[in-house]
C-alpha cells in the first residue's frame, strides 16, 4: 500500500530521490565529535524562532503607539503567550550561540577550505542575514534600548561621505527612529530576511551535499570508495547521524529551557532591564550596549577614534571573514595536523573574539577603550599572520584515511 | 561499518519508544501554540456580562445590545403576538424548542423568563448573518396575512417568529439562540450570566 | 588541542559571569525582602500599592482581577479593596480593566515636568533593590522643590508619597577626598527628623511587601514558569535516556 503510494509520488516528484540524497544514501564521515552538532541544531533554532515567530505576530501591533503596550498584552494576556514570547526571545540568543559554535567548527576544522569554499560563503551570507533579522526583530518591542540601539546603529549609516545623512533618513523615513521605522523593520523582520534566509539555508545544505562533509581529522573520505562507490569511511546519515542528533538536540532542548524558564532575561543580557521601559525618543539610557551577539563589533567600531574608520573598521571585521578561504592557503584542513603558529593564532583569535564581546559591553572607559584597540589589532592580526604563515606552516602528515 | 548481528527486535523497540516519546513531546508543545488562540483576558473583559435598562422599553419595541461583539435583541411583546405564537407552531421546525439553542429556563412556550421580553442573539443560525425586524402583521412580501411579525434574513430568505423560532422550509435549521441572562431586577436584564437559574 | 573546547566553553561561561551594571548607577542598593510564594505578603503589597501608588501612577498592563485569581481574592474583594477609579459612565472600573488612571498624561505633563510612568514592569527595569532602596531613601533636601531628594534617584521629581508613615529623614553626608583628588560625598547614615506613624521596622516590612508586590506584576507568571520548567526538564531528561540507549544500538554498527 505505501509502497504503490510512493511509486506513484515517485513518478511525479522525486521524495524517494530526494530522501536518498540528503539521508539515506548521504554518506557522512564516522567520526564526527561534538562540534558537529551545531549545523543541524541551528537548523533546530531556525524552525523553533520562525514557528514562535508566526503565532508573536497573531498578536503584535507593529505601531509606534501599540508596540511596547502589545508585547505586555502578549506576555499576560494572551494564553501562553509569555512563553511563546521567551521561546522566541532565547532561540534569538541560542541561534547566535550556536552559530558561532558552528562557525568556530569550520574554523578549526578548515571546513571553508577547497572543494568548500561556497558552503562557507553561503553561510557567511547566512550569519549576515541573521544579524539584520536579529537587530530588526531588536526593535520591535519598542522599549528604550530597542528604539536607542537602533538609532545608534542606523547612524553608523551616517559616517558615509556625502550619502551618509540622506540614507540614515531614508532608513528611519524620519528625523528619528519612529513609527515608520518600526513598521518597516517588522516587514523586514517577518517576511522579508525569513526568506532570504531560508534560501540560504538551503543553497548551504546543497552545496555542501555536493562536496560532502568534512571532519575533524580534515581528510576527504571520497578518496577511497568501495566497489559500489561508497565512501569506505562514510556511514548513512540516516540512521546513524540522525539518531545521534536526536540525542544532541535533546541535551540542547535541556539547555534552552534553562534559559527559557528559569533565566529568561539572562541577567539582563538577553532581555536588557531598560528594554522593559517604553521608547522615549527624549530620554538616552545611561548604558546603550547592544545584544551580546553584536559586541564584538560594536567593540571594534569604538574601539577606533574616527566615526568613519570605526564604521570601516567594523564593516571589515565581518568581510574578512568571508575571505578566509583565500587568506588560509595551508593545504591541512584540521587543527590536529597543523603547524604551531595556526595553533596559537587559533587561541590568539578566539580569546580576541571573545574579550571583544565581554568589552562591547561595558561602557567605555580609556582603559577598556585601550584593551578593545589590543583586542581589535589581535583580531586582524590574526588574519594577516595567517595569509603570512600558513603557506610554509610545518605540518604533521595527515592520514590518508579516519583510524580510531 | 556492518549491520550484521544487529539487534533488530531491540532496535525496533528503541525506534518506537523515541518515537512515541517525541510525538507525545510535539504533542505538549503544540499546547500553549494552540491555546493562544483562545480569547484573551482582554477579550474576555470585553465580553464581559452586560447589564440593559428595559424600563423605557414599549410594546413593540426592539432594543439591541452588544454582547461579545454581537447583537442581542431585547423586544417588548405584545398580549396579540403571545397570543399569536401557538398558532405558528405547525409552520415551525422546532416549536417545542427541542434543540439545545436556549437555557433550559427559556425552554417554554414564549422562550423567555417573562413572557412579554425575548431576548435573543440576533445573529441567523444559518450562516451568521443578522435579521430584520418585521413586527407588521401581514407583511406582503412575507407570506401575506399568514405572517405575524417576525424576522427574516436577508442573507438567504430564513424567517424567525417573534420567539426566533425559525421557521421550515428556510435555509436556517435553527431556532435563534437565546443567550444566559438573567433579572437582576423588575427594570434590568444582566446578559451573559445565569445568575444561578440553570 | 583536544581540550580546546572545554577551554573555550569555559571562557565563554566566565566571560558571560559577570553582573550588568545597576542601574542607580554607583549607590550602594539594599536588598529587598522578596518572596513570591508569599500570598500575604503579596496581597499586603497590593493593597500597599493600590493606596498609595495607584492615584498618580497607572499599571496599564495589569488587570485587576488577575491579582484576585493569582491571590486568592474574589472579584468583589478586589473591587472593594483595590478599585477607586470610575469609568466614562460613572460606574465603578470593572475588575477586568486593566489598572489605568484618571489623570492623563498632558496634565502631568505640566504638574511634575515629565509623565508619570507606568509602573507595570518598573520592577523589571529597575530591579527589586532599586525600588526597595528609593522608596526608603527620601531626604530633606531644600534645594528640591519638593523639599526632598533621594539616595537612589537623584533629583527626584516625584514628592515623599509615604512621608507620614516613614516621616521625615535627614540624610548625613561625609567629605572625602576621592581618587582624583576632588572632594567627595559620601552618604553615611538617615537621622529621624520627624518620626512617622511606623517604626523603622515596620516601615521596612510596608515597602518590602510593596516591592514584592512589584515584582510579581513585573512577570505575574513567574511561579508558573518555573514550575513548567522543571516538568519539561524532567520529560527532556527521559527521553534523553531513550534516545540515548537508540543512539548506542545503531552506533554498535560502526567500527
Amino acid at each position: 500500500m505505501f509502497k504503490s503510494l510512493m511509486t506513484w509520488v515517485d513518478d511525479r516528484f522525486p521524495a524517494t530521490k530526494m530522501w536518498n540524497e540528503h539521508l539515506a544514501e548521504y554518506y557522512a564521515p564516522k567520526n564526527f565529535n561534538f562540534w558537529y552538532f551545531f549545523g543541524s541544531l541551528a537548523l533546530l533554532v531556525l524552525v523553533i524562532q520562525i514557528i514562535s515567530g508566526i503565532f508573536l505576530t497573531m498578536h503584535y501591533k507593529p505601531d509606534g503607539a501599540m508596540a511596547f503596550a502589545s508585547v505586555e498584552y502578549i506576555m499576560r494576556d494572551v494564553p501562553y503567550g509569555w512563553l511563546i514570547r521567551y521561546i522566541h526571545s532565547t532561540g534569538a540568543t541560542a541561534f547566535f550561540v550556536v552559530v558561532y559554535l558552528h562557525m568556530f567548527r569550520g574554523l578549526m576544522y578548515g571546513s571553508f577550505k577547497k572543494p568548500r569554499e561556497l558552503v562557507w560563503l553561503f553561510g557567511m551570507f547566512i550569519y549576515l542575514a541573521l544579524m539584520a533579522e536579529a537587530f530588526m526583530g531588536y526593535l520591535l518591542p519598542w522599549g528604550q534600548m530597542s528604539f536607542w540601539g537602533a538609532q545608534v546603529i542606523i547612524s553608523l549609516f551616517g559616517a558615509l561621505p556625502i550619502i551618509g545623512e540622506p540614507l540614515t533618513l531614508w532608513i528611519r523615513g524620519d528625523f528619528v527612529i519612529s513609527d515608520a521605522t518600526l513598521n518597516r523593520f517588522f516587514a523586514l523582520h517577518v517576511i522579508a530576511l525569513p526568506i532570504v534566509l531560508l534560501g540560504l539555508v538551503v543553497a548551504h545544505i546543497i552545496a555542501l551535499h555536493e562536496v560532502g562533509s568534512n571532519n575533524p581529522e580534515g581528510v576527504e573520505i571520497k578518496k577511497h570508495k568501495d566497489e559500489n562507490g561508497i565512501p569506505l569511511d562514510g556511514i548513512p546519515f540516516h540512521p546513524y547521524y540522525s539518531v545521534k542528533d536526536i540525542v544532541g538536540v535533546i541535551v540542547f532542548l535541556m539547555f534552552f529551557s534553562l534559559v527559557l524558564f528559569f533565566a529568561p532575561e539572562g541577567g539582563g543580557y538577553l532581555l536588557e532591564h531598560a528594554n522593559f521601559i517604553p521608547s522615549d525618543p527624549l530620554k538616552t539610557p545611561e548604558h546603550i550596549a547592544p545584544v551580546w551577539y553584536f559586541t564584538p563589533f560594536y567593540a571594534i567600531l569604538r574601539a577606533v577614534p574616527d566615526k568613519l574608520m570605526g564604521v570601516i573598521a567594523m564593516g571589515a571585521a565581518i568581510v574578512v571573514l568571508f575571505l578566509l578561504p583565500w587568506i588560509d592557503q595551508c593545504k591541512v584542513k584540521s587543527v590536529r595536523y597543523r603547524g604551531l603558529s595556526f595553533k596559537i593564532l587559533l587561541t590568539v583569535f578566539i580569546i580576541s573574539f571573545i574579550a571583544l564581546g565581554r568589552l562591547g559591553m561595558l561602557p567605555a572607559t580609556p582603559f577598556l577603550t585601550l584593551l578593545s584597540q589590543i583586542f581589535s589589532v589581535l583580531y586582524f592580526g590574526f588574519f594577516i599572520a595567517l595569509y603570512f604563515t600558513s603557506k610554509n606552516e610545518k605540518t604533521k602528515p595527515v592520514p590518508e584515511r579516519i583510524t580510531k | 561499518m556492518t549491520t550484521d548481528g544487529a539487534d533488530l527486535a531491540k532496535r525496533r523497540f528503541l525506534t518506537n519508544t523515541t518515537a512515541v516519546i517525541g510525538a507525545v513531546g510535539a504533542g505538549f508543545v503544540a499546547v500553549p501554540f494552540l491555546s493562544s488562540w483562545a480569547p484573551s483576558e482582554r477579550a474576555k473583559t470585553a465580553g464581559a456580562p452586560v447589564e440593559v435598562d428595559i424600563s423605557k422599553l414599549v410594546e413593540g419595541q426592539l432594543l439591541t445590545v452588544e454582547w461579545r461583539g454581537k447583537p442581542v435583541w431585547i423586544i417588548k411583546r405584545t398580549e396579540q403576538n403571545l397570543s399569536d405564537l401557538p398558532t405558528l407552531d405547525d409552520a415551525l421546525r422546532d416549536p417545542a424548542s427541542e434543540n439545545d439553542q436556549q437555557p433550559t429556563y427559556a425552554q417554554n412556550a414564549t422562550r423567555s423568563i417573562k413572557p412579554h421580553v425575548a431576548v435573543m442573539v440576533g445573529i441567523c443560525t444559518h450562516l451568521g448573518c443578522s435579521p430584520t425586524y418585521r413586527p407588521e402583521m401581514g407583511a406582503a412580501d412575507l407570506g401575506g396575512a399568514d405572517w405575524k411579525g417576525g424576522f427574516f434574513c436577508p442573507c438567504h430568505g430564513s424567517t424567525f417568529d417573534l420567539a426566533g423560532r425559525v421557521y421550515s422550509g428556510v435555509p436556517a435549521p435553527l431556532n435563534l439562540e437565546i443567550p444566559p441572562h438573567f433579572y437582576k431586577s423588575e427594570r434590568t436584564i444582566l446578559i451573559g450570566e445565569d445568575g444561578g437559574a440553570a | 588541542m583536544r581540550n580546546l573546547p572545554s577551554v573555550i566553553l569555559l571562557s565563554i561561561v566566565l566571560g558571560f559571569s559577570g553582573s550588568v551594571m545597576a542601574a542607580g548607577g554607583n549607590v550602594h542598593l539594599d536588598k529587598a525582602p522578596g518572596d513570591l510564594t508569599d500570598t500575604e505578603s503579596l496581597k499586603r503589597g497590593a493593597q500597599a500599592f493600590a493606596d498609595n501608588c495607584l492615584s498618580c501612577h497607572a499599571a496599564d498592563y495589569m488587570r485587576y482581577n488577575r491579582i484576585g485569581r493569582d491571590l486568592g481574592w474574589t472579584d468583589l474583594e478586589v473591587t472593594e479593596k483595590l478599585i477607586n477609579t470610575r469609568g466614562a459612565d460613572g460606574e465603578k472600573t470593572k475588575v477586568g480593566e486593566l489598572m489605568k488612571i484618571a489623570m492623563d498624561n498632558d496634565y502631568s505633563s505640566v504638574a511634575f515636568g515629565t509623565k508619570i510612568p507606568g509602573l507595570t514592569v518598573t520592577a523589571r527595569a529597575k530591579g527589586a533593590d532599586w525600588l526597595y532602596t528609593y522608596l526608603r531613601t527620601f531626604y530633606l533636601d531644600d534645594s528640591r522643590p519638593t523639599g526632598m531628594n533621594n539616595l537612589a534617584f537623584a533629583d527626584v521629581g516625584m514628592p515623599h508619597v509615604l512621608w507620614e508613615k516613614q516621616g521625615l529623614q535627614k540624610a548625613i553626608f561625609k567629605t572625602e577626598k576621592g581618587e582624583d583628588g576632588n572632594d567627595k560625598h559620601i552618604f553615611e547614615k538617615m537621622e529621624i527628623v520627624q518620626a512617622g506613624t511606623m517604626s523603622v521596622e515596620e516601615y521596612d516590612a510596608y515597602v518590602g511587601d510593596l516591592v514584592n508586590f512589584m515584582v510579581y506584576m513585573g512577570e505575574p507568571m513567574q511561579l508558573e514558569r518555573k514550575s513548567l520548567g522543571i516538568k519539561v526538564l524532567i520529560f527532556l531528561f527521559i527521553f534523553a535516556i531513550v534516545a540515548y540507549m537508540l543512539k548506542k544500538e545503531y552506533w554498535k554498527d560502526v567500527h
